[in-house]
């Protein structure tokens, strides 16, 4: 939904550390993504192409991994990744509460040359 | 020729959101003013709420940043009003951010000791997202949206300090089943206040407007925290 702002700041964070490292440019970019963030990776990849062009980020290569949501059980501790509609434990029915598992959004590390 | 190497980031996307995010909070906060962040889906009945709280605060002066993709009959109708409105169109973006509201705090003449609400774009996925300063994240849920949306949304959920479930006049008309939508609600926070209102009748808003003056009268004796 929001592609185009996040991918430019994407490209900015990578240039800065670019920088910092003093290379002329950046070659891979590993990011973090919890899929609750509800970041499509396809369009991220779009976008990316097209803002990058003239940037230190211009045909790097992009490398997403994505986190799973997890939920935590409050009665059996179990870590549980929920079934749509429901957010019940798969072990003991009790409801699971949200963790920060899932909620990743960051840049992990880049290449640069 | 050069050789790759790596360099360890570990800098989220959002921090710089988020910092802005919090200037903005403190800035509000300095001055007694208590930031409210409304969210909820197109018509779910936001700036119905707003309406029906603001009438209900009981001497807080109360301001309203309309945020809108590109009209501005929000603000005009609250204009008419006579409340205080001011208007950010995104152009396209589905949330507003901290740096447009950060501008806009910055340009208008908030008195002190008094309450902003900020409308944000009618969605239920990307404005939990985004933190824009506020003290209370208002999360406006309304009975013809249909009791699945925890379930469906369950960010906008787990991050509200603030339920108002709206429209419960027109709980005859639909399906809503309460029991599975506050399971839903209580799976993904324990601590959210719930109101149930209804712009028609008006009822529920005074409970409502009780709870948000007696935060901004928190914020005005400067001990409030940060919205979640
Ligand atoms: N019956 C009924 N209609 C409502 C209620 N609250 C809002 N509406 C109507 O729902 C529509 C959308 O409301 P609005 O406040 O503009 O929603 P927003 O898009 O979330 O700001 C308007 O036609 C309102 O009159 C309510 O509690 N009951
Ligand atoms: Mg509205
Ligand atoms: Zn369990």
């Amino acid at each position: 939904m929001h592609e185009y702002p996040i991918t430019q700041q994407i490209i900015k964070i990578a240039e800065k550390h670019c920088l910092l490292a003093q290379s002329g440019s950046v070659k891979k970019i590993s990011l973090v993504v919890g899929d609750c963030s509800g970041l499509v990776g396809d369009s991220i990849d779009m976008y990316f192409r097209a803002i990058s062009e003239g940037s230190l980020c211009e045909g790097a290569m992009l490398e997403i991994e994505r986190i799973e949501p997890k939920l935590r059980c409050p009665s059996c501790g179990a870590l549980f990744k929920r079934k749509p509609m429901s957010f019940a434990c798969p072990e003991c029915e009790a409801d699971g509460q949200p963790t920060e598992i899932g909620k990743e959004f960051y840049i992990k590390e880049i290449e640069v040359e | 020729m050069h050789d790759v190497k790596k360099v360890n980031v570990m800098e989220g996307i959002l921090d710089e959101n988020d910092h802005i995010a919090a200037h903005v909070n403190e800035k509000l906060s300095k001055n007694g003013i208590l930031c409210v962040n409304v969210m909820g889906a197109p018509g779910a009945g936001k700036t119905t709420t707003l309406k029906n709280l603001i009438r209900r605060l009981d001497g807080l002066v109360a301001y309203v940043i309309e945020g809108d993709i590109e009209s501005d009959i929000d603000t005009q109708e609250l204009l008419g009003l006579g409340i205080q409105a001011y208007q950010i169109n995104t152009f396209g973006a589905c949330h507003l951010d901290a740096p447009m509201v950060e501008s806009m705090v910055d340009s208008i003449d908030l008195g002190r000791n008094s309450i902003l609400f900020i409308e944000n774009i009618g969605n239920l996925v990307c404005p939990a997202e985004f933190s824009i300063g506020e003290h209370v994240k208002m999360l406006v849920a309304s009975v013809t949206e249909g009791s699945d949306k925890p379930y469906k949304y369950p960010l906008a959920f787990e991050k509200a300090d603030m339920i108002v479930l709206n429209k419960v006049d027109l709980r005859p008309y639909v399906d809503f089943d309460e029991e599975f939508f506050m399971k839903g609600v209580r799976a993904l926070n324990k601590d959210a206040m719930v109101f149930k209102t209804s712009g028609k009748s008006g009822e529920g808003f005074k409970e409502a407007a009780a709870w948000l003056s007696w935060k901004a009268g928190q914020a005005c004796n400067g001990n409030q925290h940060h919205g979640r």
